[in-house]
């Protein structure tokens, strides 16, 4: 098997036992790269030089050293709206060219102190608001299996590099799907963490109160490998949980020792019926192994889009309010400050980012809060309460992770409307604040499906075990070939 | 006058003396070089996230207790967003609708007598913006302007008073006294001249005839005034102006103006009637912040004794009011004064010296009491010497000019002047035989039964001796000389 088909844990036990460098395992990856980078475009920078210089630095540890390192000589690449001191940090923005951050974001500290090396990062939907990656302001990123598909977003440069084997993990941000859609377009496990358990420290928020780091991988192992190493508090994130994080080995569970939810709203209006069909097969099987399925109400779902359509624009109007060329980033010149502000700002967003903009404005603008935002986090309750007492009856709620396949490029992108409407199934988990994982559920005329497991606030571990034994269920697929390369 | 009520209500900043800044590690340090104090956390670097700095609570919670508020178990963080170029992440965050206390009051004294009660609405935590300089004489013609951040997220708590002061006077009676409590609390520098406390005055005139609501009364903001002083000033004048205004048939409007230190007048900044919308909105960065009982009590427990009580212990050592009021206003003052009657029981001279010797020379050298080069220790030393003799009143004033110059004790000022007064009985009787001598038909006044004619001998002695003489055993010496000269004749 080549070296740049391993997974995170069989790379990282291998140059643990030295018997493969961690510089070899670089070479291979940019090597990789190299090939299927001009065809895929997955990264907005790469840092050959830097991983090389890590790589070195890896290499010379002792093999007693190294067995501290959980990831050691693992080469990762990281979403760009995560701050890096070696590279620079734009999340897809033109207002963010060639950022340099005087200051790394936790998880990549966390993930360096693993052993970790960063190669590059990953192309995004500007600020990570989007659903295709298209609306970076750099490239578009090209699915791996289908080059005139989509990879999803926001963190489509991540799952399509992983799906691409160009690096065997990436770490994406999820806000109201952008880690486990593209995951599910991209054939990749993608987790998004409850909210509050990986800092956001470093994260260039999209929407303070949703916004979650998460791991994208090929298989669920790698996933909570990394998920152990970014997870934990964090002193310099105040919403960070305190609980800490469980490690060790996983214990599968039985399946007949499992309660599944099945909730009603994720399966029907909107569903494709090819996407549906595949997850009745799911369900089906697993009933065969002895879980139990608990059909169950989420009532207040059909709210959610339109309340985290509310809530994220309404916080990243104000978290983008910073950019105003004063004292970083793209400035447009002028002898005056209010054209300064006014033309630094039209000229550096995308038109999606000023789109929320002008919506997170209005709704929180004095005579429209009450109706809007405020209302927005009284649904927000709601919806969380459902999940509350779903989580009474069910260990894990299972469902669609997207109503569709990859969609092909321009197909949505000229309705907002109906790129927000694909995020249905994956908002929810955002506004609850709970963990939820996208893992591989086959292909549908040779592109790839997800489907979503939905756990209780911080039960990431069972949540991992199940999706784990599933994995192991379900016949692996082959990964696609990238320019011909198999 | 007669016909408008005055209404004033103050909002005073008051900027935490913590070491480190609101949500992040930096130094709040006065004067230190443009952004020299600042981080990513405070530069609004894309990423960063603010950490409540919980000695600022701890501040915030005491002044909230000395003022008299109830402090909310629960408050949370909003954020107040507009632009500007000291604002580096385009919003404030502060406390909007759900404050860390409120409920308040501080009574305010004159003449020993508490004089009536402004009522405090609120008191929150937030923090402050940078700073803007701007390159040329004024804003207008400013060729640039060159942003320092290090003020920037500085802690600040901002006190809300009610509308319950009535004339220009109370306003200042109002600051000096919430000026004189926070002092004690060691928690604000509280320079206004540094900006570490700042106020904003808010008048309106209420016509008699008028039923409205306050808050629907047109009111005039009047910004950033550097002293308690000007505060006074720029409410008399707009008071003054608005009367006018208002006696003349017009309308006062709903506006913000500055204070000119110069003239003494206000002068419109900006209209309020396109007032900002701030958009404010709960900070998702932070979580509520939530106070505990055993919080509250603790703080309570760790205040000094209140101002009132300070009067009562002032009072009770023989000061009298206005004398306190000055001493209350200075806390090295009080300290000073405590230090020195402990060692020296006649409280009402140490007072007499402190505010009248003492505070003229350390005016005079731009010193306090607190960097006073003469101690407590140090006065009480000369008040002793008074006391014992050794000097005289008038003497004493030079020895304290010289123990000021000169950094030097009391009696090592005296010996070096060679001042001390003579109280060697036989070189007093010398100068008074040479008085007698020269003096006998007020002698004789004297002896046939004229008191008053010794005080003109006791005065002739004392020019001879400079004054250095000790009066009582002048007396007794020259009453005993002329006993001699009248058992003679």
């Amino acid at each position: 098997m080549a070296i740049h088909e391993f997974g995170v844990r069989e790379l990282a036990d291998r140059i643990r036992a030295k018997e493969l460098s961690a510089g070899e395992a670089v070479a291979a990856i940019f090597d990789r790269i190299d090939k299927t980078e001009p065809i895929i475009q997955a990264f907005l920078h790469l840092d050959p030089e830097y991983a090389r210089r890590r790589a070195k630095v890896i290499d010379q540890l002792s093999a007693e050293e190294l067995q501290h390192l959980p990831l050691a000589g693992v080469p990762i690449a990281v979403k760009d709206n995560m701050t890096t001191i070696s590279m620079p940090t734009t999340a897809g923005s033109k207002i963010l060219k060639g950022f340099m951050s005087p200051y790394n974001a936790t998880v990549v500290d966390r993930l360096e102190a693993a052993g970790a090396i960063i190669v590059g990062k990953t192309n995004l939907d500007e600020f990570a608001m989007g659903s295709s990656t298209e609306h970076s302001a750099y490239h578009i990123t090209r699915n791996p299996w289908d080059t005139n598909r989509v990879p999803g977003g926001s963190s489509g440069g991540s799952a399509a590099a992983v799906a691409a084997r160009m690096v065997p993990a990436a770490l994406g941000s999820d806000t109201g799907g952008s880690i486990r859609q593209p995951a599910s377009y991209c054939g990749v496990t993608g987790l998004k963490p409850t909210y509050g358990r990986v800092s956001r420290y470093g994260l260039i928020a999209f929407a303070s109160s949703l916004d979650q780091i998460g791991p994208l991988t090929r298989n669920v192992e790698d996933a909570r490998l990394l998920y152990e190493v970014i997870a934990g508090h964090d002193p310099l994130d105040a919403t960070s949980l305190p609980q800490t994080v469980e490690s060790g080995r996983p214990s599968l569970p039985d399946w007949r020792d499992v309660r599944i939810g099945v909730p009603k709203e994720y399966d029907g209006e909107g569903i494709a019926p090819r996407v549906q069909a595949r997850y009745h097969e799911v369900l089906a099987l697993l009933q065969e192994q002895g879980a139990q399925l608990v059909e169950l109400s989420l009532p207040h779902t059909r709210y959610a889009i339109a309340t985290y359509y509310l809530v994220a624009p309404a916080e990243a109007s104000s978290n983008l309010s910073r950019f105003d060329g004063v004292r970083y980033g793209f400035r447009a010149e002028s002898n005056e400050l209010l054209p300064m502000y006014e033309r630094t700002r039209a000229e550096g967003f995308g038109s999606e980012v000023t789109r929320r903009i002008l919506l997170g404005t209005h709704a929180l603008s004095a005579g429209y809060y009450d109706a809007y935002y405020l209302k927005a986090q009284k649904v927000r309750t709601l919806i969380r309460r459902d999940f509350e007492l779903a989580f009474g009856q069910v260990d894990v709620i299972l469902a669609p992770t997207t109503p569709d396949i990859a969609f092909q490029f321009g197909e949505k992108s000229q309705d907002p409307l109906q790129m927000y409407l694909s995020d249905v199934y994956t908002v929810t988990a955002n506004l609850a604040g709970i963990p939820g994982i996208s893992t591989p559920a086959g292909l549908i005329g040779g592109v790839p499906v997800g489907i979503q497991w939905l756990g209780a606030a911080l039960q990431e571990t069972r949540l991992l075990e199940i999706a784990q034994a599933f994995e192991h269920l379900w016949p692996a697929q082959p990964w696609p070939s990238v320019g011909g390369d198999l | 006058m007669k016909h408008f009520e005055v209404i004033i209500g103050l909002e005073v900043h008051v900027e935490l003396k913590t070491r480190s800044k609101l949500f992040c590690g930096c130094s709040t340090e006065f004067g230190a070089d443009p952004n020299t104090h600042t981080c990513p956390v405070c530069l609004g670097m894309p990423g960063v996230l603010p950490v409540l700095n919980r000695q600022a609570v701890v501040y915030a919670a005491k002044a909230a207790l000395a003022l008299q508020c109830t402090i909310h178990s629960y408050s949370k963080f909003d954020r107040k967003q507009y632009f500007y170029p000291d604002l580096p992440k385009a919003y404030q965050i502060s406390q909007y609708d759900q404050p860390l206390a409120e409920y308040g009051h501080v009574a305010i004294v004159n003449g020993g007598e508490v004089m009536k009660t402004v009522g405090v609405r609120r008191i929150h935590l937030e923090e402050d913006a940078g700073k803007l300089n701007h390159l040329g004489q004024r804003l207008g013609d400013a060729k640039g302007s060159l942003v320092d951040l290090n003020r920037a997220g500085v802690p600040l708590i901002e006190i809300v008073s009610e509308p319950d002061m009535r004339s220009a006077d109370e306003a200042r009676l109002y600051l000096t006294e919430l000026r004189n409590i926070l002092s004690y609390l060691d928690i604000s520098d509280l320079r206004m001249e540094e900006g570490s406390m700042r106020c904003d005055a808010n008048v309106s005139l209420r016509p008699a005839e008028y039923v409205g609501s306050l808050e629907e009364l047109p009111r005039v903001e009047i910004k950033n005034v550097n002293s308690i002083r000007n505060v006074q000033r720029g409410i008399e004048y707009e008071v003054a102006r608005q009367a006018e205004l208002l006696e003349a048939g017009e309308r006062i409007i709903k506006e913000t103006r500055g204070f000119d230190d110069q003239s003494g007048r206000t002068y419109s900044q900006r209209s309020k009637e396109e007032a900002n919308d701030y958009r404010y909105f709960p900070e998702p960065d932070l979580p509520p912040l939530v106070l505990t009982d055993a919080f509250v009590q603790e703080v309570a427990g760790s205040l000094p004794p209140s101002t009132m009580a300070l009067r009562e212990e002032l009072r009770e050592a023989g000061v009298q009011p206005k004398d306190i009021e000055v001493i209350l206003s200075d806390q090295g003052a009080l300290t000073f004064w405590r230090q020195a009657t402990t060692l020296f029981d006649d409280a009402r001279l140490v007072t007499n010296w402190m505010l009248s010797d003492l505070s003229r020379l350390l005016n005079a050298h731009g010193d306090t009491f607190a960097t006073s080069p003469i101690s407590p220790e140090g006065l009480v030393e000369l008040l002793n010497l008074i006391k014992r003799g050794t000097l005289s009143g008038r003497m004493a004033k030079e020895v304290v000019d010289k123990m000021y110059e000169t950094g030097k004790p009391a009696e090592a000022v005296v010996k070096n002047l060679g001042m001390s007064q003579i109280t060697d009985g036989e070189a007093i009787k010398k100068v008074v035989e040479e008085v007698v001598a020269l003096h006998m038909p007020v002698v004789e006044d004297y002896l046939s039964g004229k008191d008053k004619a010794l005080g003109f001998l006791v005065g002739q002695v004392m020019k001879k001796t400079k004054g250095q003489a000790k009066p009582d055993v002048v007396n007794t010496t020259l009453k005993e000389v002329i006993r001699a000269v009248g058992e003679k004749t």
